[in-house]
């Protein structure tokens, strides 16, 4: 299954080269190009419109720092993930995939004070059961990066958990909207470095200098026990996300508006994200060139940047239908 | 059997404190081909028999505990996701972000201990209680009703792994790896005539206060025990009370273990070039030692313990030369043991 394997790939941002390999094999177009810091641009020629369809390749994951002299590997992280998921849990480092723990001392070693802290990430480190230095440089070399190891799991009520759904909901949804035909001049392009500030689709929309794009992505949803109803941003199985506006950018507003006159007439379940925090790379491709008219339809994604993020199914169905109506949409229609 | 193989085998069958059953059936497995009788008492403790075919031959008894830490269900919310508490002590820290298991008598289904989003995270340095924690299995209340109960079992995903060298990681190295070195060690005295009978016993409920043991040692009232177990290793910021993987099982010294038992350990350990560590426990050790000492009339009790890193947390790291190793140390003691007034003041 395609999305399974996307998810499987490793990508941290800075070293998409496992993931970059796979989806250059799973795709067609007139012309293939790999860039400078290696996004993907797919270009289906087409007579009209200049359209910029774009996901992000790249996860969260880790870059190996540094090595103590007991031979535990010292790291950061790349990309935003919160201490709280760190701990024990299974990486995966290097081009041979070293297996290792993130670790921090044993409960019954800390103090009273210490068990009711998170472990700062500079105490955290991760055990690969190297017995020195030595040999955890015959396995890792400083700049190496790492990824969580986390399986793809479908359970539930047609839910699915995996690590680095945020963003290979989106590949997944590109390479199948590639299979299709269009009468505009066609753009599909699998970025990098989004995690690390939306880098790729910078120089992705300055060499394309779109009219239109559309940026699909996983996104925050925390319908979950504990948080307030007006805090869970995205409902998980309340179907596609769009974005009216975050931090990096605000979308066209009439743009947004055939988006959703588009799902109503289709029949297709659509939510508005309810928070005005995170970014996506519409905010690298609106700001490009003289500007670009954006929008950003997303599958929602409970424990985003975990080994363990859930998203449904129907959701992510949602999301291919709805961009599939947009394109299509964008060809009769001028905004 | 190599010790990773046993590890891997022990480490797949489930055994929370108070149902063991998968494991002790694991164990039965792998004890019977090294031992004449392999029974099961009323608790679920299992122990394996090699006798020498001696009369009145003297009675050793080598344990180790065969439950892990585990979640039980302790509620559902309205989001349809399943509160839970503690069976054993985990590390609350090491849950959020954590695959698990939920055993219904519907059947077992797979869930996440969620996290919240880290724009909804006010005080980023506090960390979450179990009580904020809820298990997610991707269904809605009414359908989580139907299959899940207060008081089902929850376990932890994390599986055995393999890493660099001869470390090992698992979900309950503590004390799966004591286990290993147990039946290990039955299958290294196979080849040799003993002058004692040797019941190798997997005990139950040991992390809920040494109850298994309990029981274990007062049917059995051996002539002389060894506890298998774990210690703290050393890691970055523990090096008190910790000791380095690799280095050779953990031999206890004090007033729970038997000061000449524990000196003929020592003894055969330097004759036969296994290297050891010394560990100083000034009274309980926390371990089944504890329990077994005090059986019947008193049982003359030794504890090894094995180096183990990140105890009770999602994964704890060990190293396979040290359980190897203390098996072989366990083997070349029964082979020395000749019983009578060895061990007497």
């Amino acid at each position: 299954m395609l999305l399974k394997e996307l998810c499987q790939r490793s990508g941290p941002s800075g070293w998409e080269d496992d993931i970059r390999s796979f989806i250059l094999g799973q795709i067609k177009a007139d012309e293939i190009t790999v860039d400078t810091m290696g996004n993907i641009i797919a270009h289906k020629l087409g007579g009209g419109k200049k359209v910029m369809v774009a996901a992000h390749m790249d996860e969260v994951g880790f870059i190996v720092s540094g090595f103590t002299d007991e031979g535990f590997v010292r790291f950061k992280t790349v990309g935003g993930i919160l201490t709280t998921v760190l701990v024990s849990k299974k990486v995966l480092l290097g081009e041979k995939k070293v297996p290792g723990i993130i670790s921090a001392k044993a409960v019954h070693l800390q103090k009273r004070e210490e068990r009711e802290k998170l472990i700062p990430m500079s105490e955290l480190y991760i055990d690969i059961g190297a017995k020195n230095k030595e040999e955890a440089q015959n396995l890792l070399n400083l700049g190496d990066y790492g990824v969580f190891a986390g399986e793809y799991t479908e359970f539930g009520d047609g839910l699915v958990k995996s690590k680095a759904l945020d963003d290979r909901v989106g590949c997944a949804a590109l390479i199948e909207l590639m299979k299709n035909d269009y009468a505009n001049d066609m753009y599909f392009v699998f970025t990098v470095q989004e995690e690390v500030g939306l880098r790729g689709a910078i120089i992705a929309a300055n060499r394309i200098r779109p009219d239109y794009a559309l940026v699909i992505e996983g996104t925050t949803c925390s319908d979950v026990y504990g948080t307030k109803p007006h805090e869970t941003v995205t409902n998980l199985g309340g179907g596609a996300v769009m974005t009216a506006m975050d931090r990096a950018a605000v979308s066209d507003r009439r743009y947004f508006e055939m988006i959703k006159s588009l799902a109503e007439r289709e029949n297709i379940p659509l939510q508005i994200k309810r928070t005005s925090s995170g970014g996506t790379d519409a905010g690298s491709i609106q700001r490009s060139g003289g500007g670009v008219k954006t929008a950003v339809l997303a599958v929602p994604c409970r424990y985003i940047h975990s080994p363990v993020s859930v998203m449904s199914k129907s959701d992510f169905d949602s999301v291919c239908r709805l961009s599939a109506a947009v394109l299509k949409e964008l060809e009769r229609r001028e905004l | 059997m190599k010790i990773e193989e046993i590890l891997e085998k022990l480490d797949a069958p489930l055994g929370v404190s108070g149902s063991e059953e998968a494991v002790g059936s694991a164990v039965k497995d792998l004890l019977a081909p090294c031992c004449q009788t392999v029974t099961e008492d009323v608790l679920g403790n299992v122990t394996g028999w090699y006798r020498c075919g001696r009369e009145n031959a003297p009675v050793v008894m080598i344990e180790a505990h065969q439950d892990e830490l585990g979640l039980m269900v302790s509620g559902i919310t309205d989001e349809g996701s399943l509160l839970f508490c503690e069976i054993g002590g985990f590390d609350p820290k090491t849950l959020p972000g954590t695959e698990v298991t939920v055993h219904c008598e519907t059947g077992n289904y797979f869930g996440v201990i969620g996290a919240k989003p880290p724009h909804l995270v006010k005080d980023a340095a506090k960390a979450l209680a179990v009580e904020n924690m809820a298990v997610d299995i991707g269904f809605k209340k009414e359908q989580t009703e139907k299959i899940v109960r207060v008081g089902d079992i929850i376990t932890l995903n994390t599986g055995y792994t393999k890493l660099a060298g001869s470390a090992v990681a698992g979900r309950c190295i503590d004390d799966r790896g004591g286990l290993a070195a147990v039946i290990r060690t039955m299958e290294l005295i196979q080849k040799y005539r003993l002058s004692c009978d040797v019941a190798a016993v997997a005990t139950v409920q040991e992390e809920l206060g040494l109850r298994g043991a309990r029981t274990a040692a007062a049917q059995l009232v051996p002539d002389a025990a060894i506890a298998v177990d774990v210690c703290h290793g050393t890691s970055p910021g523990v090096s008190d009370n910790a000791f380095p993987l690799g280095k050779g099982p953990v031999v206890s010294v004090g007033p729970n273990l038997h000061p000449k038992l524990t000196r003929q350990l020592l003894d055969r350990a330097k004759e036969a070039g296994i290297e050891v560590q010394i560990d100083v426990d000034s009274g309980d050790t926390g371990t089944d030692a504890w329990e077994i000492q005090v059986a019947g009339a008193g049982v003359p009790t030794a504890l090894l313990s094995i180096p183990l890193r990140y105890m009770h947390a999602n994964y704890e790291v060990g190293d396979s030369r040290d359980i190897e190793n203390t098996a072989r140390l366990m083997a070349a003691w029964l082979l020395s043991y000749k019983g009578g007034d060895d061990l007497c003041f």
